[in-house]
């Protein structure tokens, strides 16, 4: 603490406490109720229309986050049967009305366009989809909630939020070759659990972080919520700054990391240097093994994608390892870019070329399978080796199959032999 | 005053649990959403379960997506309130958003079958077939105002705005 004018005392704040102050406009710290501007609000085609319905509801009449406001259609794109091609109508209509953002068919994943378009360090966002965490790696406090509260802000353009407690993730060491920052979230979920971090954010530091590109500290930060979380964070840096410039917008970066002096709830430390390949088993994210604790399980399908792992890096690694080879006769690999830029970055450099050669497909850009919608939804007894978030039962789109978590290398190699199998013996 | 029956369930109950993903295209018709209420845990929940029945479960009730209509079919079930020992984060917002109680209790001691009264204001939940008495957590003051008014959108409709202070 430093006192000033024996009167004034500033606490030393983490990065969630400084983002809540300054939208707040008030000193605030953990455990506070604050109602907080919004600086960008996302919604996706499976929850938009409530929210929708919500606001004709309030009868408010008035939209002040409106302009701040995306509706991303991606989670059923394109649209697999008539009543979701009315809801994205519905949709489509009610975001031109307020005169609101909207990412169509083809655009891709909301929280890749996020991070790619839109979100800043120090922003506080808020997103009706569980998966709004994924640009606390951009430094900024992103969050999931319900249609009804991304209404209100969306009315308003403020909500309220309790701030809260941080807890430290402190990772270093150097990953492994065929060990992936999927692996890490994965070994993090282990340690914390499903619920050992309900109502608190993630702050990830150490050298490992320092030394993750944007792509990695987006899954990292995509499965926060998975531990229970409300936000996972990384404080922005020179990644962030380099990434910012690529995205063509060098003029939004920040530097936001917490004081020196935070307090945290607890902290996890965490060495990657031994770290092996991991895989998450049914029908729990917390259920983790090492990958040669499962070798060997056939997989009927494989799924390459999703905001947690369909980036461009996440397809790089993908191709090299499918590069020359062939799927296995008995599994189908799927892959959906995560953007329209993904795709198009992917296809320039040979990526999708070489996918399709193995024998895998590629749907277009957006959620894909991974919600069990459309695009590769699993039969009864069927097993799914993905490079999602979450294995939970039916997840998929049907209650009597198997889905195990994977990074895209492991997932790749899975895919040329057609059981889970270790990326380890696929790489140089 | 609420009195009903229990239908307990375990824990990290999803709510892919709640409401499967592959109804998706049934979300802006609630009323046959609400028939597949818990399907992928007991396919005969939505038909067997009564008005003013209430969900008991274990740890981190509601985990997984933000999808409000997860407690929006619970409600449309008639269903009083949740009891658990924890909620998930986005679920417990998103329950008390749209007026259906959570109840913060040790449930180890819960059966189905089980006839309870719960006494939201007081914070007591009681077995009555086994005569025991069990203490709530009670909820944060914020969410009790905003379940007083009906759920969040009767909160904006009654003030215009936020008014979660006395």
């Amino acid at each position: 603490m430093t006192e000033i004018n024996c009167q004034v005392i500033i606490v030393d704040k983490t990065i969630s406490e400084k983002i809540f102050s300054e939208k707040s406009g008030k000193e605030t710290s953990a455990g506070d109720i604050v109602i907080a501007r919004v600086d960008r609000i996302g919604l996706q085609d499976g929850t938009s229309p409530l929210a929708i319905r919500q606001m004709i509801k309030m009868g408010l009449n008035k939209f002040e986050g409106a302009e701040k406001t995306i509706f991303f259609i991606d989670h059923a794109s394109p649209s697999p049967r008539k009543e979701l091609s009315n809801d994205h109508k519905f949709i489509r209509d009610f975001a031109k009305k307020i005169g609101a953002g909207i990412s169509d068919v083809g655009n891709g994943i909301f929280h890749q366009r996020m991070a790619e378009s839109f979100v800043k360090p120090g922003d506080l966002v808020v997103g009706a989809d569980s998966h709004t965490c994924t640009y606390g790696a951009l430094g900024a406090f992103s969050t999931g909630m319900g249609s009804t509260d991304v209404a209100i802000a969306i009315m308003l353009g403020k909500t309220w939020f309790r701030v809260p407690e941080t807890i430290r993730v402190e990772v270093n060491g150097t990953l492994p070759n065929g060990v992936f920052p999927k692996d890490v979230m994965l070994a993090i979920v282990r340690e914390i659990r499903s619920d050992g971090a309900t109502y608190k954010a993630l702050e990830f530091v150490g050298d490992a972080i320092d030394n993750m590109s944007m792509d990695g500290r987006l899954t990292l930060c995509n499965m926060a919520i998975e531990t229970g979380a409300k936000a996972g964070i990384v404080p922005s840096d020179h990644v962030t700054k380099k990434f910012l410039a690529e995205m063509g917008r060098p003029e939004d970066f920040k530097e936001i990391r917490a004081d020196e002096g935070a307090e945290y709830e607890w902290e996890l430390n965490l060495d990657v240097s031994d770290l092996p390949p991991l895989v998450a088993k049914p029908h729990e994210v917390d259920n983790v093994v090492a990958v040669e604790k499962v070798e060997g399980t056939h997989v009927d399908q494989v799924f390459i994608g999703t905001c947690t792992n369909g980036r461009l890096s996440d397809i790089e690694i993908a191709a090299e390892i499918l590069k020359g080879q062939k799927v296995h006769p008995e599994t189908r690999l799927i892959v959906n870019p995560a953007s329209k830029q993904t795709y198009l970055q992917a296809m320039k450099k040979g990526f999708i070329e070489i996918i399709m050669e193995a024998g895998g497909v590629v749907n277009p850009p957006g959620c894909g399978p991974c919600v069990g919608i459309h695009q590769g939804v699993l039969g009864d007894e069927e097993v799914c080796i993905s490079t999602q978030n979450r294995n939970f039962k039916g997840r998929m789109g049907n209650p009597n199959s198997y889905i195990y978590l994977a990074s895209p290398a492991t997932c790749a190699a899975s895919a040329i032999k057609g059981e889970i199998t270790d990326p380890r013996g696929f790489l140089k | 005053m609420m009195k009903g029956r229990a239908w307990k369930f375990g824990d990290n109950i999803t709510t892919d649990h709640i409401i499967p993903g592959r109804y998706y295209h049934l979300r802006s018709n609630p009323d046959l959403l609400a028939q597949h209420l818990m399907e992928d845990t007991d396919p005969e929940f939505a038909s067997k379960v009564q008005p003013g029945d209430f969900i008991v479960a274990g740890r981190n009730f509601g985990m997984g997506s933000s999808r409000e209509h997860a407690p929006l079919v619970i409600k449309l079930n008639d269903i009083s309130a949740v009891l658990a020992k924890s909620f998930a984060r986005i679920f417990y917002r998103n329950a008390i958003n749209v007026g259906l109680p959570l109840v913060i209790v040790d449930t180890s001691d819960i059966e189905t079958g089980d006839q309870l009264e719960v006494d939201l204001k007081k914070g007591i939940v009681r077995v009555l077939n086994k005569d025991i008495e069990l203490k709530a957590t009670p909820l944060p003051e914020v969410m009790l105002r905003i379940l007083d008014d009906g759920g969040l959108v009767n909160h904006i409709r009654k003030y215009g705005d936020f008014k979660l202070e006395g």
